[in-house]
């Protein structure tokens, strides 16, 4: 049960982290437009990473269980 | 010359990866969970789906008197024991009824694994349940090995088809070649050119190309759910971890003096922090690859388990009203994957040539 709790507090957390970043792009876009790509690219990046450290913490949960 | 190298990289990267998946993952014994002759068990079938096998899974049906029937694709054993090599079809081991006899030895197929026994196929189990039998080194030709070498061939009958048409005097893309052009350019632009630069590119080109296609024909190639597809190939941690690796020699071996610099002494920072900072920083040389090998086989083994779930909500409630809502999302989760699959590759592809990008820059 601990674990699901667990995996709940993981979803939460990369879901702002990663809801903050595509708030974030989606502001830098509707301010310069012509930047799109390069935007998309960082904010791909960034939520790589976030997702990459809430992945990690899913695989040790399942490790533990 | 260059071309034959390139060729003869590609070969041998497909070649590495194909050894690496021959190394299997430990997957758990739900056996408890089949006590219930009634009950259908969501758990057992989504694990056996999204594992290794050494039977390619055509069909299973039950005959009108009720006697079960299963029609498999034996696939090849390649067994190393005691210094001998034993190869024969998985369909001797009856999917785990018969023993086999290979020289002094008896094998016996127990979950997809194979366990030397005695005659009589006796698999002797410790308290939790888990085989204590010793196991065989384990070479086999196995589901995945066999769906990832189709996926090579498809790759590789699709690009010399397009390479083809480039030989001769320029022309219209047609065909397959129009088809490939684009993803071509756009790895080039948007991957590689922006993260390495323009006269780094050409170095790391084939490398990120054959990482971005491979691994999205993989992911493709699992969303197909009947015969020759549905193998869980991305997501087998074997298969991720060896691309993984390919990234971390890369980017370690072609690391510049600043990149080693910038590990071991970071300029312009007072010297009790170095302390604290390079152990930091030797563990992230490990972390980023683990990361990629992490986040593309929990990707696409989350994708596969949650399409498997909807599958089998119907058998667990044992209702049809659910069927609707079962088929709804199972078709709008399906969707969601193909956008998954091609994005992992995206990312994978973009992560690797950002790590390589980082490591080769040189002093600014």
């Amino acid at each position: 049960m601990y674990t699901a709790i667990g995996l709940g507090l993981i979803v939460i957390g990369a879901g702002i982290g990663i809801g903050s970043i595509g708030k974030g792009a989606m502001e830098a876009i509707g301010r310069q437009p012509e930047a799109t790509s390069k935007i998309q690219t960082a904010m791909i990046i960034a939520a790589a990473l976030i997702e990459g450290v809430a992945l990690f913490a899913i695989v040790l949960a399942w490790l533990v269980a | 010359m260059a071309k034959i190298l390139r060729v003869s990289y590609t070969v041998f990267l497909f070649f590495i990866v194909a050894l690496a998946s021959f190394a299997e993952n430990e997957n758990h014994d739900n056996s408890e969970m089949a006590s219930e002759e009634e009950s259908f068990d969501a758990l057992g079938m989504i694990m056996h789906h999204i594992s290794d096998s050494h039977y390619w899974h055509i069909i299973s049906f039950e005959k009108k008197d009720g006697s079960h029937t299963e029609i498999s694709l034996p696939l090849p054993v390649i067994l190393l024991h005691d210094g001998t090599l034993s190869v024969f079809m998985s369909s001797e081991f009856h999917h785990g009824e018969s023993v086999v006899k290979k020289g002094d030895s008896y094998f016996k197929l127990y979950h997809d694994k194979i366990y030397f026994t005695n005659s009589e196929g006796e698999i002797i189990k410790d308290e939790e349940g888990h085989p204590v039998n010793e196991k065989p080194l384990d070479f086999s030709i196995t589901k995945n090995v066999a769906s990832m070498w189709m996926s090579a061939l498809i790759i590789l009958g699709l690009f010399i088809t397009a390479a083809r048409k480039y030989k001769g005097s320029p022309s219209m893309p047609t065909g397959v070649q129009s088809f490939l052009e684009p993803l071509i350019t756009f790895v080039r632009d948007d991957i590689v050119v922006e993260q390495l630069g323009e006269e780094k590119a050409d170095k790391y080109m084939p490398y990120i190309l054959t990482i971005f296609f491979f691994i999205w024909v993989n992911n493709l190639i699992g969303m197909v759910p009947v015969f020759p597809g549905g193998s869980n190939v991305s997501g087998n941690i074997a298969f991720t971890s060896i691309l993984a690796l390919f990234t971390l020699i890369l980017t370690n071996i072609n690391g510049s003096k600043t990149y080693w610099k910038h590990i071991f002494a970071p300029p312009g920072i007072p010297t009790p922090i170095k302390v604290m900072l390079v152990p930091i920083e030797i563990v992230s040389i490990f972390t980023k690859p683990f990361a990629l090998m992490i986040r593309l086989f929990a990707n696409i083994t989350a994708g596969h388990i949650i399409i498997l779930s909807l599958a089998s909500l119907m058998f667990v409630m044992k209702t049809y009203y659910i069927a609707p809502l079962s088929v709804g999302l199972s078709l709008f989760m399906s969707m969601l994957e193909l956008l998954v699959g091609l994005l992992q590759a995206y990312i994978f592809a973009l992560l690797s040539a950002l790590f390589i990008g980082m490591a080769v820059k040189e002093e600014h």
